[in-house]
């Protein structure tokens, strides 16, 4: 019973990191209908800024605050820098310039922060935990969970609520009509990196505190986890992108429970496996939304 | 060219010539790659005239439309707007200076409530403002109060059209472009469209219509244009405009 109770806190808590990522990537997607696959590289610009600020003793409030401003930035930057002229490129060319700013970012981080991992040094409450009868609950998973269900809330409330919320559903469902409200389309492309930029920091404090060293490659993982749970869940849609966070989380918490240890090391093949054969019985993901923008004439 | 009606020099002149011309399009072209959409067209339209533009499928009154706003690619020509030209503004700068359209199709947000597309129509206007003029369209479209929460994509085709109106609307321009708003409604709905045009006329809403509907069209616009492959074949008073030159437009023989 503990067990089973500790394996479910656990894959809420990496649930809740995979979402966070999900809705990353699934915000930008389903506004320029670009998979930004450096979206794991903002997730290691946070976490090498973590690294340097606790180092040079800054609090980890303040670390953690810089962290998730250094992401944004990155993100303002990536569209400014390489994805603003290719706005009305074809979907091919897009993916493979995300490819191309993902490995030269990856390079850029290794000249400057080298290949071998850098320690984070992590506060002391990120071990703490209390006890709950035989089951040991960390305040970090605690922590993950609150703050990753505020955070879905504030969004669901953002994009409810205010006009430029409004504006990024409309702008995902299509551009041009959007344009003809008068809404400046910059505004909203700006608008959403902000917003993934700030969820891919956000993530990789988490991410971070539960893998505590960086590498340059340290995003790829995360970033891949978090596509896959929009495919799972249906690309371009940001409920999808939780629900598909938090199955995919299910699925390996879960696999990893049942199958024996010899199997573990095969664990991702077995979770991109089921996967696979899910996208087989549903190919536009659970949630199977819709791609084009002109079907509703 | 005397059946196509001796109009061409009136064309250009509103119908009330004292009413101050605040749309001007002068020798615009619109082309979409090597396809010429729209050739040297002139066209005025003065402050609280109906102009409706008229010619059958392709040619080229959507993509005036289109062109006015900033969506289609013009290629040569300007336009003004109030005395400003707006010929390279980007179609967001051009609606914000007041100029709105309703798209062909209607192309509401479906997913969004009635009440959500409106608060994007009036995106420049703050919560007190807008909820002001939200409130002002409810006797034109009864339709907002009681579908205010519903999502837009499941209301009947006549209730979308009212919709996209209202949305279009309600950010207050002073230039209204409706791009076929008859176009595949039952024919008592199509009445409802029409009688919101002509409401809008009493409330002095300046308005260029598309519409295929030219009979129609034509009772509730003070001007017309007939378009032809691109290009205006005939132009001037609505009571004027002789049902044979359109006829002629849209059967693709004018000017032959």
């Amino acid at each position: 019973m503990e067990l089973m109770l500790q394996q479910l806190i656990n894959a809420v808590s990496l649930g809740s990191i995979y979402a966070l990522v999900a809705l990353g990537v699934a915000i930008v997607f389903s506004i320029l209908r670009l998979a930004n696959f450096a979206h794991g590289e903002l997730m290691t610009v946070a976490g090498y800024t973590l690294y340097a600020t606790l180092l040079a003793g800054v609090h980890w409030l303040l670390a953690a605050v810089a962290a998730i401003a250094a992401s944004v930035i990155a993100a303002l930057l990536l569209e400014r820098v390489a994805y603003r002229r290719l706005r009305s490129a074809n979907p091919l060319t897009l993916l493979i310039t995300s490819f191309a700013v993902s490995v030269a970012l990856q390079s850029l981080f290794l000249l400057f922060f080298g290949a071998r991992p850098k320690g984070i040094e992590l506060p002391a409450f990120v071990d703490a935990g209390f006890r709950i009868g035989q089951l040991r609950v960390q305040w970090l998973d605690v922590f993950i969970i609150v703050i990753t269900g505020l955070i879905v809330l504030s969004l669901h409330l953002f994009l409810k609520k205010t006009v430029i919320g409004l504006a990024l559903r409309s702008a995902a469902d299509d551009f041009r009509t959007t344009r003809l409200m008068g809404i400046k389309a910059n505004a909203v492309v700006v608008g959403a990196f902000m917003l993934s930029g700030a969820l891919a920091g956000i993530a990789a404090l988490f991410y971070f505190a539960t893998v505590p060293n960086v590498v340059p490659s340290s995003g790829f993982e995360p970033m891949l986890k978090g596509f896959i749970a929009c495919v799972i869940g249906g690309l371009g849609s940001l409920p999808a992108a939780v629900v598909g966070g938090f199955l995919l989380a299910f699925l390996e918490v879960g696999s990893d429970a049942i199958l024996s240890n010899s199997l573990s090391p095969y664990l991702d093949a077995i979770v991109f496996g089921i996967a696979i054969i899910l996208l087989r019985w549903r190919p536009g993901g659970l949630f199977g939304v819709r791609m084009t923008e002109d079907l509703r004439v | 060219m005397s059946s196509l009606g001796n109009q061409k020099d009136s064309s250009a002149s509103p119908a009330n010539p004292a009413a101050e011309v605040i749309l001007r399009a002068t020798g615009l072209a619109v082309a979409y790659g090597a396809v010429e959409a729209v050739r040297n067209l002139d066209l005025e339209v003065a402050a609280g005239e109906i102009v409706v533009l008229l010619g059958a499928n392709g040619a080229g009154k959507s993509s005036m439309l289109n062109a006015i706003v900033g969506l289609s690619p013009r290629v040569g020509g300007s336009i003004t707007f109030e005395g400003h030209d707006i010929t390279r503004k980007s179609t967001e700068m051009i609606v914000r200076s007041g100029i709105s359209l309703v798209p062909e199709g209607r192309r509401l947000f479906s997913n969004m409530t009635v009440r959500e597309n409106l608060r994007l129509g009036g995106a420049a206007l703050g919560l007190a403002e807008f909820e002001r003029e939200f409130e002002r369209l409810h006797d034109l479209f009864p339709i907002l109060r009681k579908r205010a929460d519903s999502q837009a994509g499941l209301l009947s085709g006549g209730e979308q059209q009212q919709v996209a109106i209202a949305r279009a609307l309600v950010g207050r321009p002073r230039l209204l472009l409706l791009d076929e708003p008859s176009l595949g409604l039952a024919p008592i709905i199509v009445n409802r469209v029409f009688e919101i045009i002509e409401e809008l006329r009493r409330r002095k809403v300046t308005i260029l219509l598309v519409e295929q509907n030219a009979e129609r069209a034509l009772k509730i616009a003070d001007r017309g244009y007939v378009m032809s492959n691109g290009v205006v074949e005939a132009a001037g008073r609505a009571a004027d405009l002789q049902t044979s030159a359109i006829e002629n437009a849209y059967l693709g023989t004018a000017g032959a």
